[in-house]
């Protein structure tokens, strides 16, 4: 597959958010704020790129070599957690200014899906160290994109009229759905 | 604290899935069907049952600050085997369910409840803790599953229910589908839970 069509796929056609499932838990949990959004999809672009490149040499490195490809998910998780810890620290160390900014969402990008999800599928649908890197790059800007759509949407929220049964996450899930319909229209772009 | 109160609380009062909102990327996935629905649930409750047991079991070693880590690597080591089981004896529901069964890893319920009810609690109201929970998020899979799989193919389980004439609304199993249906589900979970509340004062 050509980079530009694995952009695309990932932003757009078959968006993390919106039409794979992952990343729901941020995706609804920190959209209450357009500015917050922002930062968690930048925090998290970084992280899955990272991520991705370092899981990508492991598995051809390492758990291939020796014949170690169960472990997978356990050395995965394992790398992403210790990842997340190091560029708090050195975010923490070179721009306190970032730090202040994303600080609060780091721990978060551990136990959100998109990161473990985009490692394992990369290795799954066997791209090369560039298809990894891009396919890194779009499905994480693919779920910046969701975030910061949904989160303008969810501060007209607060002004608005809702059924009290639907207040909070219920009425963001139906949200997050016309959302999903509409991003269907671009479907037959790749 | 008795251990029903505990079963229930998993079960329906602190329904991870309807009250809760946590574990939602695999909840909204793997509904498209009644069969997928259950086995994803039935995955989640051994994961969840055996971590919680087994850190429960650990809660005197494990140093707090290095807790988190911890946590992982042991529900990491249960969702591999409930992997390779699935991918030896249930081949075709480990290729429908795919990449969502490693990632029960990173599912919220699993760590909070390690976090917040393992880790300090014994082995016994840990393991019932483990099982309300599992059977909360399964029983809110098997409702989601069911709905769109009735509505969006017409069948359940497979088997035809509405005849040849029915037109099945795709939608339902689509992924905007699952996002509105979930929706809806949690607000008349609200709406039942506010009448019930307010009934009984």
């Amino acid at each position: 597959m050509s980079i530009a069509a694995i952009l695309i796929s990932t932003i757009f056609v078959n968006n993390y958010v919106l039409a794979r499932f992952l990343g729901i838990c941020p995706f609804l949990g920190v959209s209450n704020k357009m500015e917050t959004a922002t930062g968690m999809g930048v925090a998290v672009t970084f992280v899955v790129t990272l991520s991705s490149i370092i899981t990508y040499f492991i598995q051809k490195g390492i758990l291939d070599v020796m014949g170690l490809g169960y472990l997978q998910t356990i050395v995965f998780i394992l790398v992403i957690a210790a990842l997340v810890q190091f560029v708090e620290l050195v975010i923490k160390k070179i721009s306190p200014t970032l730090y202040n900014a994303l600080g609060v969402y780091l721990p978060l990008i551990t136990t959100n899906c998109v990161v473990l999800g985009v490692t394992i599928l990369n290795i799954q649908e066997g791209y090369n160290l560039i298809q990894t890197i891009f396919n890194a790059i779009g499905s994480s800007v693919g779920f910046t994109l969701a975030l910061v759509l949904i989160s303008g949407i969810r501060e007209k929220f607060e002004v608005l009229d809702i059924p009290e049964a639907l207040k909070g996450f219920p009425i963001a899930l139906i949200t997050a759905g016309l959302m999903s319909i509409a991003f269907l229209g671009f479907n037959g772009l790749v | 604290m008795k251990l029903s109160k505990v079963f229930k609380d998993g079960l329906i009062n602190d329904n991870p899935i309807f009250v809760q909102l946590i574990g939602m990327c695999s909840t909204l996935a793997v509904t498209t069907n009644l069969v997928n629905s259950f086995a994803m649930g039935l995955a989640v409750l051994v994961v969840l049952i055996g971590s919680n047991f087994v850190i429960s079991l650990l809660r005197n070693v494990i140093p707090d600050k290095i807790r988190i880590p911890a946590f992982v690597v042991v529900i990491a080591t249960f969702v591999t085997i409930v992997e390779m089981f699935m991918k030896a004896y249930a081949q075709p529901i480990y290729q429908a369910l795919g990449i969502f069964l490693p990632l029960i890893v990173v599912n919220c319920i699993i760590l909070a409840r390690a976090e917040a009810f393992a880790f300090k609690n014994g082995i016994i109201p840990s393991i019932v803790d483990g099982l309300g929970m599992g059977l909360g998020y399964t029983f809110a899979l098997v409702v989601l599953g069911a709905i769109r799989e009735i509505f969006g193919a017409g069948t359940l389980l497979g088997k035809s229910l509405f005849g040849a004439g029915y037109q099945p609304a795709g939608i339902f199993v689509m992924p905007p589908g699952a996002f509105i249906l979930l929706g809806v589900l949690i607000g008349i979970f609200n709406v039942v839970r506010n009448k019930k509340t307010s009934s009984r004062i």
